[in-house]
């Protein structure tokens, strides 16, 4: 086997737990847009065979069902742009479009920017303010796992060798539940995030925080949410300046940078905290 | 489809409107299987990684790159290329016409790219807004344009501008290109575009260590077991010196290591094999052992004591040294009433053009042709006969489309391995360098270490100025003495200074040669003085413009080499074009400020200044260009064009002058050329020297045709010339009287012109003595710029919103072409201030090497100026590196200004801005 167009998830399956048999260096690779497969290649020839899931029209919808929003695995950035989502999903989208360039938006799925599981993957902020989980598969079976517990670390996730992500599950929101997402580069487009920040949150009838969620990505190994914060921001007036003025330096707790080309870890805090405060204060609004 | 006994498969899809079946490698990249199985060379690969955008195709009418495209995805599927959408698509029509009228394309290299995006842009939208066409095209990058041409381009084609501009106008004529239409059907030829499909590939196997012994094992019998290799390149098969350099004295670079290693990223073996093979032959995996050595990066390291030289003959890793002094430079300090002082660094800047160096070579009747994308094709002749131990008889360039040079393609790269395997094999070679092989091993701009001190008098005068610079010239020399020369004379920048010392360096380090970058040295020193002098401006209590035109340089006023011009010295108009834009942009800025302060934003305008100016040509070095022109017996006006045009519009600017001076239309010359064998040499382009050195000897050229012809028939000066190509026949109008040159009647010189003229031009220089006194050059170009920013006082976040850019042509030969050179300059100025560092070893590729996207581009102001130079064609004088020098220093004073953050290294990426900023806080 060198190329399989899957034409099913089950096809696919199938070479995966062939493919699962073999040495690491041999096994298969899945593909789907190819945005980040063929990079990591460099100037190297393939040499491993490829399984091809992006025609397997089972894993392209963005469906709403009964209890929770499903994007197929094969869903593209731009198909998630185009999708007729609820205000919730807006930070999603907002991160969509800071993904690469059209051309890669074009091709890339968001399950992708998952299972790559890079630090400063856009798509995966917003998830985890969705509180997302993913649907993993394989000939043994289904399982989901939230999307916190599948990350593991830079370029780790708990996909097994013979598994493939055929959804990624988003609960369903009321419909005043807001989201935004912001990105700190030092360049428009094309650009890999110094920080970044999703928030979302749901405002009550009387006008105050019923719920919370804030995550930062590129400022740990896996992005993280700020559990301390949210907690602190229950209650809270619905007014963007009165809530960005509730997060402190100590919030950003869980994070730990890294120094990098991009900026050093404690300039990555700084930005983290300041993007934090003005995506609580447009989210929330005056 | 699969195929379980082979590792290849047939895939069907549409290609441009037509079925195709293509037999290709699984996973093969769908941009390899276009260029190299269906014919698709206007499918450009410039990075392999998704990062530039060059090889964006339609995919079912959606654009992707096809470097990240397995091919076999694309099974049934509607591929559209750029040059199928130029010749079928009504958008694409449309936009080739609006690109070619606003200058959109300069060297074409990123143009298919942009034309493919934009297609898809009009046909969802068919009146983009701006912001709508950046979104567009934010995914591919050009390193020519500054993208304001394309953007325009693009919103006028959303508008219905139909309306084609001619090829036509002699000087001052805002023309359309003279080579514009290749580069906008998909037709350009580039290095990587030439060599015939099937052709063997050379591969070259390089060092992953900055400092590392080697040695190499058995290679005989890695290429008897490796299936399609053919031979192998060492040291040991370079018949003659196994050395390049581009100075004369200087040449301590070798083709091929021969023990050691002195930078990550350099030569130690070329395989040769059959392209299917070499399509997955890595030459990593050939027999070689390293012993890596600890390595010296930093000019501090590199000069410390007892650190190992690189060289045996240069001491300290001291290559070269610059020296230009006038007055007493202490005492003047000493004399001051105001001094300031500061440490400045810069860094690595990668030149990033889209192409990366590529070429073919054959041997044909015993001589070597070498086909590839060049600034230098006399320079490349000589240096390949000089390793390849033939005379340059023996050698033949042909220089290909250059997708983007900016002084890194005058080097060698690719040409010395051409000729060796095709001189080994017999065979016709090609090779191209990825990504990454460009980024590790072509040169760079030079990081700078400047000190500089700087004294005035309470009246506003520049009385003292100590300059002292180091820069780190890598591991071989490449340019780095002409940066160590020209340091020193341009550092004043184009003031008058009585007392002045400026001392350079450039020192040996185990990193990538650095070499020629639009400015050699002068955007690095030009940080320190301009932000300097603006330190020195608010000391005084002086307005920044001001205290500048204050000490501006004149006609007649003495630079710190001695020299002194009695006409074109246009700093003082630069300066006072840009002055009431000034007043009303700090006003306004003021404003803003006021505005956001009460508003609680975090954001604050600055606006800042920096002049420049630019020496034009060789420094105090021989410098001659030649141009030739014949009328064919058919009647055909042909012009060779033997100076390479890298994008700038040098063709065109030539053939203009050219034009104008023979007094014919342009759209009456036919062009040949550049070919070592057919067209003169000359020269490099570099050191903005096309328009001034090889104008000048196209204006001669032209003059003397003329003369000629006017001779034959003893018509007046004023008579008229009628090109009319295919007659036979030369029309001469002269008043009333009409001459008829009879052209198949005439002899025939050895290139077979009835009338031909052949005239060279070398500028008027002097050499430089001791101190650094004499007439470096000719001419010099002034500039002056406004930089407009926001900067984010909380992230450190800076956004340029607008520059006025005015520059001293001395004559605009091609008016549209100038607001390109300036529109791209200051692109470059911007990255080099806010985002490019090239870090050898981690920064090699184009998502970690970051250079201004079509987002990051604001609004660029062209004024054009045109103080007439003594020497220039029609008064011109280059332009092609002053455009970029007051950029960078223009935006760290419109940060400081708006920040008060003092920026002492570049780039100022938001990290460092901030903390600057709050430096500035503390202090």
């Amino acid at each position: 086997m060198r190329y399989l167009a899957a034409r099913s998830v089950e096809e696919a399956l199938e070479a995966l737990a062939d493919g699962a048999q073999l040495p690491v260096s041999e096994r298969p690779k899945l593909v789907a847009g190819g945005t980040d497969l063929y990079p990591a290649l460099g100037d190297r020839p393939m040499r491993n065979g490829l399984i091809d899931v992006s025609k397997i029209s089972a894993l392209l919808p963005v469906e709403a069902m009964e209890e929770a929003w499903r994007i197929g695995a094969a869903c593209r950035w731009s198909d998630l742009i185009k999708a007729p989502l609820p205000p919730c999903f807006d930070g999603l989208k907002v991160a969509a479009r800071e993904v690469g360039s059209v051309q890669i938006q074009n091709a890339g799925t968001v399950a992708g920017n998952l299972c790559n599981a890079s630090p400063a993957a856009d798509g995966v902020p917003p998830l985890l303010t969705l509180d997302a989980s993913v649907e993993l598969r394989s000939v043994r079976g289904d399982r989901t796992v939230a999307l916190s517990d599948f990350l593991l670390g830079v370029r780790q996730t708990a996909l097994a060798p013979d598994e493939l992500m055929v959804a990624i599950h988003i609960p369903r929101r009321p419909t005043s539940a807001r989201s935004t997402f912001l990105k700190l580069g030092a360049r428009r487009y094309l650009v890999i995030s110094i920080c970044m920040v999703a928030v979302m949150i749901e405002p009550d009838a009387d006008g105050k925080v019923a719920l919370a969620r804030v995550a930062v990505g590129a400022c740990s190994a896996v992005a993280q949410r700020l559990p301390a914060l949210e907690q602190r921001l229950l209650g809270a007036p619905m007014n963007g300046l009165a809530l960005a003025d509730l997060v402190t330096a100590e919030d950003l707790a869980p994070l730990s940078p890294i120094d990098d080309i991009r900026g050093g870890a404690a300039y990555r805090l700084v930005g983290a905290q300041e993007l934090v405060r003005r995506a609580l204060s447009s989210v929330a609004g005056g | 489809m699969e195929d379980q006994a082979t590792l290849q498969s047939a895939v069907s899809f549409n290609l441009n409107g037509e079925p195709v079946l293509v037999e290709a490698p699984f996973g093969e990249r769908l941009s390899e299987s276009l260029r190299e199985r269906c014919g698709a060379r206007d499918v450009k690969i410039g990075c392999n990684a998704g990062d530039c955008g060059a090889c964006t195709v339609l995919l079912d009418g959606a654009p992707v790159c096809a470097c990240l495209t397995p091919t076999h995805q694309v099974a049934d599927a509607e591929v559209e290329t750029p040059a199928g959408l130029a010749r079928i698509d009504r958008y694409a029509q449309r936009l080739t016409t609006a690109f070619a009228r606003h200058g959109a394309a300069q060297c074409g290299i990123c143009t298919p790219g942009m034309l493919a995006s934009a297609v898809a842009l009009l046909r969802a939208a068919p009146s983009p807004t701006l912001e709508e066409v950046q979104d567009a095209l934010g995914g591919v990058l050009c390193r020519c344009t500054g993208y304001r041409s394309i953007l325009d381009a693009v919103v006028a084609a959303g508008q219905g501008e139909e309306l084609p501009v001619a090829i036509s106008g002699g000087v001052g004529a805002a023309s359309a290109r003279v080579d514009g239409v290749a580069k906008l059907s998909g037709a350009e030829l580039f290095g990587d575009d030439v060599a015939p499909a099937g052709a063997p590939v050379v591969k070259v196997l390089r060092s992953p260590y900055p400092r590392a012994a080697f040695t190499l094992g058995d290679l005989d019998a890695f290429i008897a077991q490796t299936p399609g290799l053919i031979c192998v390149l060492t040291a040991a098969d370079v018949p003659g010196e196994n050395s390049f350099g581009v100075i004369p004295g200087f040449e301590d670079q070798p083709v091929f290591a021969e023990s050691e290693v002195r930078f990550r990223g350099e030569a130690v073996a070329a395989f040769v094999g059959e392209a299917e093979a070499m399509r997955s032959f890595d030459p990593d995996t050939a027999p070689i052992e390293w012993r890596e050595a600890s390595a010296v990066m930093t000019i501090t390291e590199a000069c410390a004591a007892g650190t190992p030289h690189l060289h045996a003959h240069a001491s300290q890793n001291v290559m070269c040294q610059g020296y230009v002094a006038c007055g007493d430079a202490e005492a003047g300090l000493a004399a001051a009433d105001v001094v300031v002082e500061g440490a400045y660094s810069t860094s690595f800047v990668e030149h990033a053009y889209i192409e990366p160096e590529a070429g073919f070579a054959r041997v044909v009747d015993g001589r070597i042709e070498i086909a590839s994308c060049t600034q230098a094709p006399f320079m490349d002749l000589e240096a390949v006969a000089r390793i390849l131990d033939v005379s340059p008889q023996q050698v033949r360039i042909l220089p290909t489309a250059v997708g983007g040079g900016f002084g890194s393609k005058l080097d060698l790269s690719v040409q010395p391995y051409l000729a060796l395997a095709a001189l080994k094999t017999g065979r016709p070679v090609r090779m191209a360098y990825s990504r990454q092989e460009s980024m590790q091993s072509t040169t760079k701009r030079h990081p700078a270490e400047i000190r500089l001190r700087i004294g005035a008098t309470s009246d506003g005068r520049v009385c003292g100025f100590d300059f002292e610079g180091g820069f780190n010239t890598g591991a071989y020399a490449s340019w780095g003495p002409t940066v160590a020369n020209r340091v020193p004379v341009h550092a004043s920048g184009p003031y008058y200074i009585q007392n002045y010392r400026a001392r350079s360096r450039a020192i040996y380090t185990h990193c990538p040669p650095s070499g020629a970058f639009r400015g050699f040295g002068v955007p690095q020193s030009a940080i320190a003085q301009e932000t300097l002098f603006d330190q020195l401006a608010a000391k005084l209590d002086l307005d920044p413009l001001e205290f500048r035109l204050m000490n501006a340089l004149d006609n007649g006023v003495r630079t710190v080499t001695g020299q002194s011009f009695d006409t074109g010295v246009g700093v003082r108009a630069c300066l006072k074009a840009l002055a009431p834009k000034w007043r009303v942009a700090r006003d306004a800025a003021q404003a803003v400020n006021a505005a956001r302060v009460s508003g609680r934003s975090p954001l604050r305008r600055g606006v800042g200044l920096a002049a420049g100016w630019y020496g034009c040509g060789n420094t105090s070095m021989p410098n001659p260009s030649t141009i030739k022109a014949g009328i064919t017996p058919d009647g055909a006006l042909t012009l060779h064009l033997g100076a390479v045009d890298i994008g700038q519009g040098s063709h065109t600017v030539i053939a203009q002058i050219f034009a104008e001076a023979i007094g014919v239309a342009l759209h009456d010359l036919s062009f040949v050329g550049a070919d070592t064998d057919i067209t003169p040499d000359a020269g490099k382009t570099s050191a903005s020297r096309q328009t001034f050195i090889s104008g000048n000897a196209a204006r001669l050229t032209g003059e003397v045709l003329r003369e000629k012809v006017l001779r034959l028939c003893n018509a007046s000066g004023e008579a008229t010339l009628e090109i009319l190509p295919g007659s036979g026949r030369l029309q001469v109008l002269d008043g009333a009287q009409r001459h008829e040159i009879a052209l198949r009647e005439m002899p025939v010189d050895s290139d077979g012109y009835a009338l031909a003229a052949l005239e060279s031009y070398d500028p008027p220089i002097k050499p430089l003595d001791a101190n650094g006194q004499g007439d470096p050059y000719a001419q010099f170009g002034y500039a002056a710029q406004i930089a407009e920013v926001d900067v984010d006082m909380t992230l450190g976040l800076v956004t340029p919103v607008k520059f006025i850019a005015a520059h001293d042509v001395g004559r605009a030969i091609n008016p549209m072409l100038v607001e390109g050179q300036v529109t791209g300059g200051v692109a470059q100025g911007l990255g080099m201030a806010l985002m490019e560092e090239f870090i050898p070893g981690r920064s090699e590729n184009l998502h970690e090497y970051l250079i201004p996207t079509i987002g990051d581009m604001p609004e660029v102001e062209t004024i054009i100026i045109e103080e007439a130079d003594a020497h220039g064609p029609y008064g011109a004088k280059g332009l092609g590196e002053h455009v970029l020098i007051p950029t960078a220093p223009a935006l760290f004073n419109a940060i400081r200004h708006a920040s008060g953050a003092c920026i002492t290294r570049a780039p100022a990426t938001p990290d460092r801005v901030l903390a600057a900023i709050n430096a500035a806080r503390e202090a």
